[in-house]
């Protein structure tokens, strides 16, 4: 299972938004990867998402793998396309 | 001995001291014969870091606020980090390394990764992780986590400097004062000590090495002037300055909920200075009636690039929406001069203060001015907002600032934002053309603010920063008071309010003159309004008004400085012990 979001908020992935993606992906048993720049990161992970240094605009491909994938990958997706708006 | 440091936040303290040191951990490489238990070791001190920076972050969040505590829930996520974690059990696990080095080798790689980042947000978020893995570290290694939160008697800090994790973790009443070998005037230390109101003196290199614990000091954060173990004559009179400091602090605190009136009833707005959403507890604690001055260029300062329109936003929306219904007037970019930015590219000057900076640049850059717009007008939805512009020289200029925000007003209009209907745009005097032509000005804008300091830089032509020509700067020039007259009954003749939000705004000398010139509103330093209130209180128009005449008679400063100070003095007397009503 996996879907290619934009991030739109003006930040992009800072220490706020990193951590609010962490902690909604810890909420399921599947893994989570996230891809972005050719660079494939743990989506678990706050120091691996901020890592890839993403700003504004910059498309990312959520993949779980996993019983609750398809619904961790759409709770993601919601989460980004929201701007981190809880 | 006499030390002096950088001033971080006011105030005067007595106390003995407590030393922090950071004692350096020593991280040997050996290997372990129990793998699992180790690993188990592990994993027991990370639960134990855990404990202890959710008992920061709670602190944090009571002491400092939501926005301050955000930073310890992403270090509690860095805690529990899989990068962090996992690979240091994988370490320990296939090399047989003590759980110690191993942590050390990966926190070490993940701060370096971030440091290499080209981002400078994100190379500061190094520091959050080392100050993360600094406290697993110390569990591994058996070493008490510095913890500022166990200190039970009052004590003056004195330590090299504080992570973030550890002045959240302080309790403020405990502690009288900071003192630090690093940092400065915006450092995060400084901007901590002074949203909780403890005197703090930073930057003073070697005063680690200097002291020990249950040494005496004595200091003024304002000065930056510090003494160990004063002898008894020293410590008497910082001792007195600082009974008086208290005790008419005590005093003025009784006028918060007062109104702003003179003797005899004229109502005058006495208004903060403010540089970031950060100081509005002292706004509010000091019984501000709104903001007469938001400086907007610190959102600026000490960065790489321009904030984004969302950041500032967020800025001002902090601002506008926590102080509503209260007006809060923001005034766009000024930079240039004194504040140079290196991203702005505003190059060398041979004559910064008469170059190219604040409407000057902006106007060239419209991308920054109406980025800087589109920010002020979706936040002017929280709150009660005003714009004014700084530097204006000519009329022109105002209506080519005028014309951006009117643009941007109208794309925010036609996409839908929810925007104030009603913006009043004000302009700043602060060139001696723009005060002779105020009354051109005032029929195109909504109000007047006049900036004492540059103003009387550039009627006397004298650099403020440069110290040879100091003696010539002066606030009590004829000519700067008879040009700040003729702004207000310009403003007056069109309808428009004037205010002063330089120096001289929180002035007590200047008050009762300034009043009696008709001025409507007084902005200054938080600190300053109720002093400001209490000189108010003791004038009526009358009274000011033949003040007025009798400086505007005078033809030198010296005599006109005199005069001022004799009446502010002998109006504070009467007022001091007068009770409050």
């Amino acid at each position: 299972m996996e879907k290619t979001v934009r991030i739109l908020n003006e930040e992009g992935l800072h220490a706020r938004p990193a951590g609010l993606f962490v902690k909604k992906a810890s909420e399921f048993v599947s893994t989570v990867e996230v891809r972005a720049n050719g660079m494939a990161k743990n989506g678990k992970s706050i120091m691996a998402l901020m890592s890839l240094g993403l700003a504004k605009d910059a498309e990312i491909t959520i993949t779980a793998k996993g019983a609750d994938a398809s619904a961790a990958v759409e709770a993601l997706v919601d989460l980004v396309a929201k701007k981190f708006q809880l | 001995m006499n030390l002096h440091g950088k001033s971080a936040s006011h105030g005067i303290v007595v106390g003995r001291v407590r030393l922090v040191q950071t004692t350096a951990l020593l991280i040997d490489q050996s290997s372990v014969q129990n793998v699992d238990a180790e690993i188990a070791r592990f994993r027991a001190c990370i639960a134990k870091a855990k404990i202890g920076l959710e008992a920061v972050r709670d602190r944090a969040l009571k002491n400092l606020g939501a926005d301050k505590a955000a930073i310890f829930d992403a270090h509690l996520l860095i805690l529990e980090d899989p990068e962090l974690v996992d690979t240091t059990v994988e370490i320990v696990g296939s090399r047989k390394l003590n759980a110690l080095a191993a942590f050390d080798e990966v926190a070490r790689q993940a701060a370096a990764m971030f440091e290499a980042m080209d981002n400078e947000y994100m190379r500061e978020r190094a520091a959050d992780v080392r100050d993360v893995a600094d406290r697993v570290l110390r569990q591994l290694a058996g070493v008490a986590v510095t913890d500022l939160s166990e200190i039970q008697d009052e004590v003056v800090l004195v330590c090299r400097d504080l992570a973030p994790s550890e002045t959240a973790a302080m309790n403020p009443q405990k502690i009288l004062g900071i003192l630090t070998d690093l940092g400065g005037k915006t450092s995060h230390t400084a901007i901590v000590a002074r949203t909780l109101e403890i005197p703090a003196v930073l930057g003073l290199r070697r005063i680690t090495e200097v002291v020990t614990n249950g040494d005496w000091i004595a200091f003024d954060g304002e000065t930056g002037e510090v003494v160990v173990n004063p002898d008894d004559a020293t410590r008497a009179v910082f001792l007195e300055k600082q009974k008086i400091e208290k005790r008419e602090k005590l005093e003025l605190m009784t006028l918060v909920g007062q109104s702003n009136t003179s003797a005899d009833g004229r109502v005058t707005q006495i208004v903060a200075n403010i540089g970031s959403p950060e100081d509005l507890p002292g706004v509010r604690k000091y019984d501000a009636a709104g903001v007469g001055l938001y400086r907007t260029e610190f959102l600026f300062m000490d960065r790489t690039e321009a904030p984004s329109e969302e950041e500032q936003f967020q800025a001002y929306k902090a601002v506008l929406e926590g102080l509503a219904p209260l007006p809060v007037t923001i005034r766009t970019l000024d930079v240039g001069g004194d504040k140079p930015l290196a991203y702005l590219d505003i190059g060398h000057e041979d004559n910064p203060f008469l170059g190219y900076r604040a409407i000057r640049y902006c106007l060239e850059h419209p991308e920054i001015l109406r980025t800087q717009f589109r920010a002020m007008l979706r936040a002017s939805a929280f709150g009660n907002l005003r714009i004014m512009f700084p530097m204006i020289a000519s009329l022109e200029e105002l209506l080519a600032a005028k014309e951006h925000l009117e643009a941007v007003r109208k794309e925010l209009v036609a996409s839908g934002v929810k925007i104030a209907d009603h913006v009043p745009v004000g302009v700043m005097i602060e060139i001696p053309s723009a005060a002779i032509i105020s009354d051109i000005l005032a029929q195109h804008c909504e109000f007047l603010s006049i900036g004492t300091n540059d103003l009387i830089q550039y009627t006397v032509a004298v650099d403020r920063l440069n110290e040879r020509v100091q003696n010539l700067y002066d606030p009590f020039h004829p000519a700067v008071l008879r040009l700040m007259r003729t702004v207000i009954e310009n403003a007056h003749k069109f309808g428009r309010k004037t205010s002063v939000c330089g120096e001289m705004g929180g002035s007590e000398a200047h008050l009762p003159l300034l009043l009696g010139m008709g001025l409507d509103e007084f902005s200054m330093a938080p600190t300053s309004i109720l002093r400001s209130r209490r000189q108010l209180s003791g004038w009526t128009m009358k009274e000011a008004e033949a003040l007025r005449d009798e400086v505007m008679k005078q033809s030198r400063s010296a005599d006109i400085e005199s005069i001022l100070m004799q009446a502010e003095a002998r109006k504070r007397n009467d007022l001091k012990g007068r009770p409050s009503t």
